[in-house]
């Protein structure tokens, strides 16, 4: 799961020849609206793959499209087999873990009861989640002094490591993250963008839904430009060397 | 922070999953008020004895309102179709057919179970609004068969004549001895929604209220789950429903009217939604509150629905919340 997709060759954008997640002609709508028209988009072994694009541009839609929380054309594969639709919980099963935009943790819960829903579908194997927790707390060491605080009550930035440990916690084989960053401080989403670095230099593949595009360039090893609902660029992160570069992207 | 991850040692496993520290006279004061009043009602016997033994058995009813509302956080209109398949169970089996109680109560139970199968397994798919929409439904719709069917039912005459509960030879039929049987009923409703509240079952409610997606992105089977819920708040309501009859030895379409439906959500507010307490303290308050009142006549309503309003303003997470709140503030 180590090898990324960092032996292509430079210059054109490196696809991964045999990718985990392989989306192909996924569109997705709401009701009569469309709000994805149909794209390619796929996700290699350890690869950490950005999506961009202003608001509105279809990105979270992408990762619910995956999921199969919204109505969606085409066909999703997971490592080699296809992926229900409209079934987000059996999706959830085979290791496709959403961590959703605006974090979705259970307020009025306490931190430990929300990693506990994390490894919902561990059952009650108390030392298997005992050791995804010490994971978790040698990653967010904060998430261990608020064990038993409300969840609700913590800062946004400790929400987010919450929301990030809680997806941990159901030991994803690969992560969506939906715009993580929202809201926080720049100094805190560095150190969140950091600690998925570790976890995607661990082996983990992870989707990161930015708008923020510069810190997420930093990590990734591909990124999808969206634009009004399309596929508008697929990146190399290594060729973007400028501002000017991403915004001529972004209004092209 | 995160590039040199602290080395966690092996000592700081196992990492128990604590509750929020909550005090406890939080814990304890709901149970003493209630306690009390039931208290009274014991001493003093006759009108104040009915009067709190009808708060109890909407406990009961609302204890159920509650898991699906405060726990799963779904709204219900129609609760009072599976106390009323419940109270017309019991009521028509033993006097028409000579049932005993027991089976009469469990087969209402297992037609309340069936009816809330039915219409919830469509519609709990839906989100929010649609299912309080068909929840309301079926509330109109087992009252009207109630009126309708005349020839089970006796309309609006209602089946009266129901006997008592009777336990190992001995007809519960005495104030206190009611009183005794529902406080039972009570005491055992609260324990099975504590546990419920704390069991894997009761996290799932907790994941589908916090937020639905996700509860769904995290493995939980949502329709599944609310559909569980959703049963589980029928049973109570058939049971309450159950124990009315049996209490009062009458029922008539009445009394699971729409009228039992806003009355069981005030309680619910003004007790504490989502707490174990809150469904007990609030049917009992809700209840005793207009009584206190009845001293100002042609006002009484008034005073009542000023206390209300009151209540709510002031304890906007009901009374269970107050007591948590009062306790929390005389902590340093």
């Amino acid at each position: 799961m180590t090898a990324a997709a960092s032996g292509a060759p430079a210059g054109a954008v490196p696809v991964p020849a045999d990718p985990v997640l392989a989306a192909r002609g996924l569109s997705a709508r709401y009701g009569e609206v469309q709000a994805l028209a149909p794209l390619d988009f796929v996700v290699g072994p350890g690869e950490l793959v950005a999506v961009l694009g202003p608001n509105g541009a279809g990105k979270s839609t992408l990762l619910r499209a995956i999921l199969g929380l919204v109505a969606t054309g085409g066909e999703v594969s997971f490592m080699g087999s296809s992926l229900p639709r409209r079934n987000p919980a059996a999706v959830a099963n085979r290791g496709v873990v959403l961590v959703p935009e605006g974090r979705g943790i259970f307020g009025p819960m306490t931190v430990a009861e929300n990693l506990e829903l994390g490894s919902w579908r561990l059952g009650r194997d108390a030392r298997e989640r005992q050791r995804r927790m010490g994971r978790v707390f040698e990653l967010f060491p904060r998430l261990k002094e608020r064990l038993g605080q409300a969840a609700g009550s913590m800062s946004g930035g400790e929400q987010q490591m919450l929301a990030i440990g809680r997806a941990l916690m159901a030991d994803p084989k690969i992560l969506l993250l939906d715009e993580p960053s929202l809201g926080l401080a720049p100094r805190v989403m560095e150190e969140i963008l950091e600690t998925l670095g570790v976890l995607n230099r661990a082996g983990l593949p992870v989707v990161l839904v930015e708008q923020r595009a510069p810190s997420a360039l930093k990590l990734a090893h591909r990124a999808y430009l969206l634009s009004l609902g399309r596929l508008a660029a697929v990146i190399d992160p290594r060729e973007v060397q400028s501002h000017d570069q991403l915004a001529q992207y972004y209004f092209a | 922070m995160t590039s040199s991850p602290s080395t966690i040692l092996r000592k700081a496993f196992p990492v128990p999953a604590q509750p929020a520290p909550r005090g406890r006279l939080a814990a304890v004061a709901p149970w003493l008020v209630a306690a009390c009043i039931v208290g009274y009602a014991l001493v003093a016997g006759g009108y104040p004895a009915t009067v709190v033994g009808f708060a109890l058995i909407y406990a009961v009813f609302v204890s159920g309102l509650n898991i699906f509302m405060g726990l799963t956080a779904q709204v219900s209109f129609g609760q009072s179709a599976f106390a009323a398949i419940g109270g017309y169970a019991s009521a028509i089996l033993t006097t028409q057919h000579e049932w005993g109680w027991l089976p009469a109560m469990v087969a209402g139970l297992a037609a309340a179970l069936a009816a809330a199968l039915a219409i919830g397994y469509p519609t709990l798919r839906l989100k929010g609004h649609y299912l309080s929409m068909a929840t309301l439904a079926i509330g109109l719709i087992v009252h009207e068969i109630a009126v309708e069917w005349e020839s089970v039912t006796l309309g609006y005459l209602g089946i009266s004549g129901v006997p008592p509960i009777d336990i190992a030879g001995y007809e519960v039929s005495s104030d206190r001895a009611v009183l005794i049987m529902l406080s039972a009923c009570v005491v055992a409703t609260a324990l099975a929604v504590a546990r419920i509240r704390s069991s894997r079952l009761g996290r799932a409610f907790a994941g589908i209220a916090g937020s639905e997606d996700a509860a769904r992105a995290l493995g939980i089977n949502v329709a599944r789950y609310k559909l569980v819920s959703f049963l589980l708040a029928a049973a109570f309501a058939s049971l309450s429903g159950s124990l009315f009859v049996h209490v009062v030895g009458y029922v008539s379409p009445e009394v699971f009217s729409l009228h039992m439906v806003i009355l069981s959500f005030t309680m619910l507010y003004v007790g504490g939604i989502g707490t174990v307490a809150g469904p007990v303290i609030g049917a009992l308050v809700v209840s005793v509150l207009p009584e206190t009142f009845r001293s100002f006549r042609d006002y009484q309503d008034l005073a009542y629905g000023a206390a209300l309003i009151l209540l709510l303003i002031y304890a906007p997470r009901g009374l269970a919340g107050l007591f948590a709140a009062l306790d929390t503030r005389r902590k340093p």
